[in-house]
């Protein structure tokens, strides 16, 4: 799965983007969110949070529940401010 | 029409090209949001707009769509630019045209609304205590809001 982070996720996780194999048992955007901190403090410190992160899934907002596939872009983020 | 790029736009040109060849539009509402020097009483010596090329374009498509769908709308616009801009320098410009101001007024109000809530950018402010990532307003979020119960 390609995942993408912006903003100061980007920053605070320190990448842009990677490629990761899900492991057995990662359904959901919310399972995914309680596993990827898992992975080091700099993904536990950015997505604690919760309440401040966006999730999109092929570049579709998504919700918590949402199923994710092997094949799917997985975008997290803080609100928007443009315009 | 959308156009997501770093380089400055120019609303004369963009509203002419628009209305050229169109001569059923009677109204033309624009509206350009500026980089301002001060945020929350601190000052700021430029602005980075970083987004997500793809869903970017993706979001401005389907907010230009649903205006279309509320309003007889003749011609839009939006422009976003990315990149680093100075205060002063122009970031949005949205621009409807219909046959009636009403029409072209309330799409162009939705759309910087649905904009700001919808399109994946994220503004970093340049202080002298370094770079400074903006916070989502409440106020937006309520505006964005407004259209939904009507």
């Amino acid at each position: 799965m390609k995942i993408l982070y912006f903003a100061w996720l980007r920053t605070e996780i320190g990448k842009s983007s990677e490629d990761i194999s899900l492991p057995a048992g990662i359904q959901t955007v919310n399972d995914l969110l309680n596993w990827l901190p898992e992975r080091g403090n700099n993904y536990a410190q950015a997505l604690q949070k919760r309440d401040l992160l966006r999730i999109a899934i092929n570049q579709d907002y998504a919700d918590l529940d949402q199923k994710i596939h092997d094949s799917d872009e997985v975008a997290i983020f803080p609100p928007v401010t443009g315009g | 029409m959308i156009r997501v790029q770093s380089e400055d736009f120019d609303l004369s040109l963009e509203v002419r090209k628009l209305t050229e060849e169109n001569p059923a539009i009677g109204a033309v509402t624009a509206f350009i949001g500026l980089v301002r020097d001060i945020a929350g009483g601190t000052e700021i010596s430029s602005m980075t707009l970083e987004h997500y090329p793809g869903m970017t374009e993706k979001m401005l498509r389907e907010i230009e769509t649903e205006a279309h769908q509320r309003w007889n709308l003749d011609a839009s616009l939006i422009i976003h630019r990315y990149g680093q801009l100075a205060p002063g320098d122009q970031i949005v410009l949205v621009v409807t045209c219909s046959k009636h101001r009403k029409a072209a007024f309330e799409s162009c109000e939705f759309l910087m609304d649905f904009l700001k809530t919808k399109a994946p950018f994220w503004k970093l402010e340049e202080t002298p205590e370094g770079g400074k990532w903006v916070d989502a307003r409440d106020g937006d979020t309520k505006a964005t809001e407004r259209w939904l119960k009507s």
